[in-house]
């Protein structure tokens, strides 16, 4: 009947986490890059420092991050079997790390061999993950909006990796480019093409999921992503065209739609039947009150010419969207995702269910909240730091710290996975 | 309405009963936190065995296909009844660390064995028994509880 439905075929639990694991320690570096620079670096988006700092986060982190996701939640949500996971993880994930430090590197020094030698990694790598994810997402049988969202952004993040690919060889070899169009083109389809597309994909499922809340209205999930889609269209029309003054036109519905998502989101936590709070969902309401706070900036950005011609605001700008909204949502996510995953894998080991500890004995809560308010404190700095130079070195080190005990808090989840399968297999030996 | 329709509104309301029950036991109000988690167990309970019993079957007769999703989640209805049986020694225990871990374990796990259900299983079980008079009976269980 359906011969390609994976109803169970959750990937090894290796698969997700080696990505996971991996992308807290890219926004260290990125904290510790910020405090040692020091300075002025965040006074405009074009500083090496800050063309650096942003690609740590968002190739560092997010896209390590998300990769991993993707891997779990093809699988699991829209029943869609990913390719020999192992070796496509195996692969995909060291390149991609590999890459990530070259072009920060090469970026943050001016060396154009290492952007050169970066580009055909990042091709090969995001490449083949591409290449397997729309596969999979193609061949399931499974239906639904989020599917269509996931399609979608994997889409996006084609296009952002093409741009930022022919950026990058620009760089590299002198060539001459329309440089601030393209770098808008890439930077609109990797924060909403592939990260927004996706976030709200995966909200369509999870929000509800994890919350218990009512499903987003029907209408939205309907509207949300191809009208997201035709605006990014639209607004990658300035590659083509000299039309400076049509872009707010573009960007204020763009701002308008991610404000019905972040407030619709909110709306549906407000009004939730679970009543409990945890991490994950305090974190995705960081995220969301952090996407109301970017639509609002944006719009004073179109519309307020002392703000937007201040090169500091699109820095305010590139803090709320990469820390503010996906480094919250995504910790949030990773809170929720490794507890349940260690569990999972745990009592499938053959242990008599109740010998394999529950959800709530993986990652200790107070440590969950605790780095959220670090985090938070974190992000406020930043914010601050973009319009005082002089806290930018505070808010490096709150921004490292915070990732280095979000990257601790995982990596004592592995611990505690590990502990326990060994505790489950010698009582297996003993019995 | 489809002939699993009942059986996803059913997922609505055995998750009400879950909040609730959830809720008083981490506020420590174990009277409402038992009656509650009866309620839940009752209801699970009724859920789990109108799909053994009744959808199950059917569909593996239709289809022929008895080692695939509903094996599945056959298994995950194992799972699931024993973490119930861990929040109810918990909740004899008046353990509010012990019934809100197993609880969370439960929830996730009931919401993607739901998703999975709601967006794949019940579909084909749709397309595969659209003309037996299954829904009704599914119905009969589901209202007798």
């Amino acid at each position: 009947m359906h011969p390609s439905l994976s109803f169970d075929q959750a990937p090894p639990i290796s698969v997700p986490y080696r990505f996971f694991l991996a992308a807290p320690w890219f926004g260290v570096l990125a904290g510790l890059l910020l405090a040692w620079s020091g300075g002025d670096v965040l006074g405009s988006r074009w500083t090496p420092e800050a063309l650096a700092l942003t690609h740590l986060v968002a190739v560092g982190f997010m896209l390590q991050a998300m990769c991993g996701a993707l891997f779990q939640f093809i699988p699991v949500a829209v029943g869609g079997n990913v390719w020999r996971p192992i070796l496509v993880a195996n692969t995909v994930q060291p390149l991609l790390l590999l890459a990530t430090l070259l072009l920060v590197a090469g970026l943050l020094r001016g060396i154009p061999d290492l952007l050169a030698i970066a580009v055909p990694l990042f091709l090969i790598a995001l490449g083949g993950f591409v290449i397997v994810v729309t596969l999979a997402l193609w061949q399931t049988p499974a239906t639904g909006m989020t599917l269509w969202a996931m399609r979608m952004a994997i889409g996006g993040l084609a296009v952002t990796v093409l741009l930022g690919s022919i950026l990058a060889e620009a760089l590299a070899y002198g060539f001459s480019v329309p440089l601030i169009a393209l770098t808008n083109v890439h930077l609109a389809w990797g924060l909403g093409g592939w990260s927004l597309m996706l976030l709200a994909g995966v909200s369509y499922h999870v929000v509800p999921m994890f919350q218990l809340t009512r499903p987003y209205p029907a209408w939205f999930t309907r509207w949300f992503g191809p009208l997201l889609l035709v605006l990014l269209l639209a607004w990658s029309s300035q590659l083509a065209f000299d039309q400076a003054k049509w872009l707010p036109v573009i960007a204020l519905p763009l701002l308008l739609l991610m404000s019905v998502y972040a407030a619709t989101t909110l709306w549906l936590q407000f009004s939730r039947r679970r009543k409990i709070h945890d991490a994950t969902s305090l974190n995705f309401r960081v995220a969301m009150l952090a996407m109301l706070g970017f639509a609002v900036s944006g719009g004073a950005y179109f519309l307020i010419p002392g703000f937007g011609s201040d090169p500091r605001s699109v820095v305010w700008l590139g803090v709320l969207a990469f820390i503010g909204v996906f480094v919250s949502a995504i910790s949030g996510m990773m809170y929720k995702i490794v507890p349940f995953l260690n569990w999972l894998h745990l009592q499938r080991l053959g242990a008599p269910m109740s010998a394999v500890p529950n959800m709530k004995k993986m990652i200790p809560a107070e440590a969950m909240t605790g780095q959220l308010r670090l985090h938070v404190l974190a992000l406020v700095l930043l914010l601050a730091a973009v319009w005082q130079p002089g806290l930018a070195r505070l808010a490096g080190v709150a921004f490292a710290a915070s990732c280095a005990w979000l990257g601790w808090n995982l990596l004592g989840a592995i611990r505690r996975y590990q502990i326990f399968r060994d505790q489950i297999r010698a009582s297996a030996l003993h019995r | 309405m489809s002939i699993t329709a009942p059986l996803s509104q059913h997922h609505k309301h055995c998750d009400d009963i879950f909040a609730r029950a959830e809720e008083a036991c981490a506020n420590g109000e174990w009277a409402s936190g038992e009656e509650a988690f009866a309620l839940l167990a009752n209801q699970l309970e009724t859920h789990f065995t109108s799909e053994e019993e009744l959808l199950f079957p059917a569909f593996e007769n239709a289809t022929g296909m008895t080692s695939g999703p509903t094996e599945v989640m056959r298994g995950e209805h194992v799972q699931m009844r024993d973490l119930m049986a861990q929040m109810k020694e918990a909740l004899a225990a008046r353990d509010s660390d012990g019934f809100g871990g197993a609880a969370e374990t439960l929830l996730i796990l009931m919401q993607q064995h739901n998703m999975k259900e709601e967006n794949i299983l019940y579909p084909m079980c749709d397309n595969a028994l659209g003309a037996s008079d299954i829904g009704a009976s599914l119905v009969d269980r589901l209202k007798a509880s």
